[in-house]
């Protein structure tokens, strides 16, 4: 089945706010989760536990070190610029929560004899809204690191804007492929195309593109470049402390959410299980959920083994292998489909 | 003496020749799946963290630790007589001892004197074990417990009392061979 090509607006006004505070609330509410999720899996990933103190498990660490954050005095070094300093952190969070809002949980549900998409909203040009939001984040990148008026920060915020320009090339490419074969741009019409097969098979190459393609966009190692805590000391926010601090933080987690809901939706088949089995709507969001968590848990299995690339190296690979790669595989899909 | 000559420090970097397509490819994905398999042997290995508070690391048996004071197990007396040979063998100078005569009313060790006061100051001490080495009775020994912090320095002043009292138990001994 094909989706039509244009916004469902079937839902009345106020079931659309109620889902988006939803997700946004759940989002929010995962995060510390998951940031203490990361930290005791690394830890597991080097022979060590990882935080167990704060609470049942060490589970209530990040509320301590949000409340720490919290409570810092807010400051800026003199060269710095006040509102853009102000802003980057709002710019980074605002796009990362933004494109959260495509991200489809599950299909259309009946809810109470009312028709609810389990997704903020699906529109007709998907995978082209994340990467316009993409785009914009990196202004949170760049303004952060610039307005801070130090130099490390400045150098983070170069290497990072080269970065996600060079990345964001191949990763739109790659996704190309997948758009060619589902016929379609909205993000729930291509989960409804892999019902026979899911599109890491036929798009294998195109789904490794995406994945090196999405470390480096999302700044995690092992192209970290732009935070390099070795040799910038924090990249784009050594100037920041307390809670825009948190909010670069969370939108860095935030985008590995979305990164890790792309891909599900595009290459792993969405809510769908493998052989098609009929099972109740509102197990569709822990699917997705779970899924999300396994690309989850293999950023973080990748950044406990890759160290940090050169910024040479970093560059020619994703000029010279990665950009040809996904080409290739764009114009083979092409092809293919076209035939 | 020959003249100088500048191409003898010259060193000649060997540098492989820059991988091809395939070994390229085999450099970026293949060397990462092995790096990967490596960290996942890791999780499957399991911590090795000791949780200090509650696990502590075990000791060697001949590990210097606190110190104690003896007795004669059978006859109860001390074996301390007072002889200050642990103070002056002492290079952080940490030990005190005052002796007395032993009366027959009075009788605390086996010999003539006894040690009417005995301090070793732990915040002085550096566990050398040298107060252990020079006592002829073996009267003094370095015991196992090593959790030794307090809040005050004058808690850390351990007195002849303190010394001689059977130590809590707390460190666990390193089995043989481990």
């Amino acid at each position: 089945m094909i989706a039509p090509a244009d916004v469902f607006y079937f839902e009345p006004w106020w079931i659309q706010i109620v889902k988006s505070l939803v997700i946004f609330g759940v989002a929010f509410g995962v995060l510390p989760v998951l940031v203490v999720y990361e930290r005791k899996l690394l830890g597991r990933f080097q022979n060590r536990y990882g935080p167990n103190r704060v609470g049942p498990f060490g589970l209530l660490q990040p509320m301590a070190e949000i409340v720490k954050f919290a409570l810092k005095e807010p400051f800026r070094t003199r060269t710095s610029v006040a509102y853009l300093f102000r802003i980057a952190p709002m710019i980074a969070i605002l796009t990362a929560i933004g494109g959260l809002a495509l991200v489809p949980f599950g299909d259309v549900q009946h809810i109470f004899g009312r028709r609810v998409g389990l997704y903020g909203i699906d529109v007709s040009i998907g995978p082209l809204y994340v990467f316009a939001l993409a785009g914009i984040s990196f202004y949170g990148i760049m303004l952060g690191g610039w307005s801070s008026g130090s130099k490390y920060s400045f150098l983070g915020a170069m290497r990072g804007a080269a970065q996600l320009i060079s990345y964001e090339v191949s990763q739109g490419l790659s996704l190309v492929g997948v758009i060619i074969t589902a016929q379609t741009l909205s993000l729930t019409g291509i989960v409804h195309a892999q019902r026979g097969l899911w599109y890491i098979i036929p798009q294998f190459c195109g789904f490794i593109i995406f994945l090196v393609a999405s470390f480096a966009e999302t700044n995690r190692a092992p192209f970290d470049l732009v935070e390099a805590d070795a040799e910038l000391v924090g990249g784009y926010f050594t100037e920041y402390g307390g809670t825009p601090f948190v909010a670069y933080l969370f939108a860095e987690y935030m985008n590995m959410i979305v990164v890790s809901g792309i891909a599900v939706t595009v290459f792993l088949g969405g809510w769908m299980l493998p052989g098609n089995p009929h099972i109740p709507g509102w197990i569709d969001p822990i699917i997705v959920i779970a899924k999300m968590m396994l690309f989850f848990s293999f950023f973080i299995w990748v950044r406990a083994t890759l160290p940090r690339l050169r910024y040479d190296q970093l560059m020619s690979f994703g000029w010279k292998v990665l950009l040809p790669l996904a080409t290739l595989n764009l114009l083979v899909t092409a092809i293919i489909v076209g035939t | 003496m020959t003249p100088y000559d500048p191409s003898a420090d010259v060193i000649e970097v060997v540098r492989h020749p820059a991988p091809g397509p395939v070994a390229g490819a085999y450099r970026a994905f293949g060397e990462t799946l092995r790096g990967l398999k490596t960290t996942f042997a890791r999780v499957v290995e399991g911590p090795t963290t000791i949780q200090y508070p509650e696990e502590k690391t075990p000791v060697y048996p001949r590990f210097r630790g606190r110190h104690r004071l003896n007795r004669f197990e059978d006859t109860g007396l001390e074996k301390c007589v007072g002889c200050s040979l642990c103070a002056a063998a002492c290079p952080a100078d940490c030990i005190r001892v005052v002796a007395a005569e032993n009366t027959p009313e009075n009788r605390v060790s086996a010999g003539e004197r006894y040690a009417a006061v005995y301090e070793i100051n732990m915040s002085r001490c550096i566990f050398c074990g040298y107060c252990e080495v020079a006592c002829p009775f073996d009267a003094i020994t370095m015991g196992h417990d090593y959790e030794l912090s307090d809040y005050t320095r004058s808690d850390l002043i351990f007195t002849k009392e303190m010394l001689l009292a059977e130590p809590i138990e707390r460190t666990p001994l390193r089995r043989e061979g481990e």
